[in-house]
């Protein structure tokens, strides 16, 4: 399945957010969206999942969900979004709970995915009792749980600690070299965008416009974090991000 | 820093600490035990008349005749039947209303300033006007048990609704859960320890009304047994009839805690 963002624009009132956005989330890929705070790059993933309407414009879908897709767009939320009242496992079942009417078939995808995630032994444990890295692993196992055509992916290692943040970066660039998944990866952090995109796309400062969209060459498990290209890569979109950034943070909370 | 010429000026003062609570259960007795003991001797002295107020032992033989007549049983069921009933009907009323409010604009924009205008009235002064709706028996103090304890619960329930963090309501929607799914799974046990607590607050006031009722129109009740105790100036009874009511509140708010405990053992 593959999105397309037709001339899409978006205002709070008078107040125009995102403008003219045109953009192809193409089946297999990783698709970054980077820009400076404030650029409305969340929205816009809100927008591709269906959680709120654009002012003008609209997002198209091509093509089936893969048969089994029980939730064909999938959101991994910066903050988790676990319920703290339900278990690791209680909260992977969550969403297959108003899929799938057979409790064993949906314990036979909790133990798969926890397996997958290599969370089986935390299966009973509350969120309290987990580290942030931990929480963001349950959430990747809740969505990997329902086969999602499309992962949309808001900020979703943003907060964790850097050391924490690079391990599961590795999960993530595993876990994409055996399911080869379709993702957009919203980040205001470049060296998650190098390292992950496919394709980056940088937003302007607001109102959000796509500036530019580079390729990133090389796939994914030969992309080293000190690899002379990709430092190349990044300090391009350092570039061409800087001004906005500098900008955007000058500026006033509405 | 190991330059041998600079001498040392001792260790650096220490000047943390204070401000925190330690357990210290026997004081907490000892006070309770040095209070009975100081106001014993007052009795026996006769430097606190029997009048005023009896001695700690005269009050626990009241409270035993009580117990042993079997009045206690009485008096107290009369009045838990009544707090019970009242309570658990506002409560679930309560927690309905409170969620329609939570739920929906229309019912919010509805109830929510008819809710907000009633709850200070002091309840107890409808209790004549109820006399006059529902008569002299249990339906006057019921009604006014359960229209005591409906406010507060709808505010606790849609206060916590409100609180109930929006990331996982968009969650709940990005997953494909229905309206009812996620009231069920994420707002009710979102709100769940708000709603605890406003419970916690309308059991006293259920306790409160109760007592303030069977003051004023009943044949039995603890409020009522105090009220004839008083008129008799019966002090003992009087005081054995108020050590009911605390030791009635204390295990109201016990069954609260085991409650939270259970409920709320996801949180640290």
């Amino acid at each position: 399945m593959e999105l397309k963002v037709d001339a899409l624009t978006h205002r709070y009132d008078d107040l125009t957010v995102l403008e003219g956005i045109d953009l192809d989330v193409r089946a297999g890929q990783i698709l970054c969206i980077v820009g400076p705070s404030g650029c409305g790059k969340s929205t816009l993933l809100r927008m591709l999942g269906g959680l709120e309407r654009p002012s003008e414009g609209r997002v198209l879908q091509f093509g089936e969900p893969p048969a089994g897709s029980l939730n064909p767009l999938t959101f991994i939320f910066q903050d988790f979004a676990l319920l703290p009242w339900r278990t690791v496992a209680g909260n992977v079942a969550l969403p297959l709970e108003s899929h799938l009417a057979s409790a064993s078939e949906r314990e036979r995808i909790v133990a798969d995915v926890l397996e997958r995630t290599r969370l089986s032994d935390f299966r009973n444990a509350y969120p309290r009792q987990i580290s942030g890295g931990m929480k963001q692993r349950v959430a990747i196992a809740r969505a990997l749980a329902v086969r999602p055509a499309i992962f949309l992916m808001d900020e979703p290692l943003s907060a964790l600690d850097a050391q924490t943040k690079d391990l599961l970066m590795e999960d993530l660039v595993d876990l994409w070299l055996r399911e080869r998944f379709t993702a957009v990866y919203v980040t205001h952090n470049l060296d998650e965008a190098v390292r992950l995109g496919h394709r980056i796309a940088i937003l302007s400062r607001q109102p959000g416009r796509v500036r530019t969209i580079i390729e990133v060459p090389g796939e994914l498990d030969k992309r080293t974090p000190d690899g002379a290209e990709l430092s190349q890569i990044r300090g391009e979109l350092w570039r061409q991000i800087h001004d906005e950034a500098r900008e955007a943070d000058r500026q006033l909370m509405k | 820093m190991t330059d041998a010429t600079i001498t040392t000026r001792g260790e650096v003062p220490y000047r943390g600490g204070g401000f925190t609570h330690r357990p210290m259960r026997l004081v907490s007795l000892g006070v309770f035990l040095a209070l009975l003991l100081v106001w014993e001797a007052g009795s026996r002295t006769g430097i606190i008349s029997e009048l005023v107020l009896p001695a700690p032992s005269e009050v626990g033989s009241a409270f035993y005749d009580l117990w042993r007549s079997g009045n206690l049983w009485l008096h107290l069921s009369a009045s838990l039947a009544r707090v019970a009933s009242g309570w658990v009907l506002g409560t679930i009323l309560g927690i309905a209303v409170g969620f329609a409010i939570g739920l929906f604009s229309v019912v919010r924009a509805g109830a929510a300033p008819l809710v907000a205008a009633i709850f200070p009235i002091p309840k107890i002064a409808l209790l004549p006007l109820f006399i006059i709706w529902f008569g002299i028996g249990e339906g006057s103090k019921v009604g006014l048990i359960l229209f005591g304890t409906f406010f507060p619960t709808v505010i606790a329930t849609y206060g916590g609704i409100d609180n109930v963090d929006r990331t996982l309501i968009r969650m709940g929607q990005s997953f494909g859960l229905s309206r009812w799914e996620i009231a069920r799974k994420i707002l009710f046990p979102g709100a769940l320890p708000a709603i605890l607590s406003g419970m916690r607050i309308t059991a006293a006031i259920a306790i409160i009304l109760i007592v303030a009722a069977e003051l004023i129109a009943a044949q039995k009740g603890i409020g009522a047994f105090i009220q004839m105790a008083g008129s008799l100036f019966a002090t003992d009874q009087l005081v054995a009839g108020v050590l009911v009511l605390s030791a009635l509140g204390l295990s109201v708010n016990g069954l609260i805690n085991l409650a939270e405990k259970y409920l709320l053992k996801w949180r640290a």
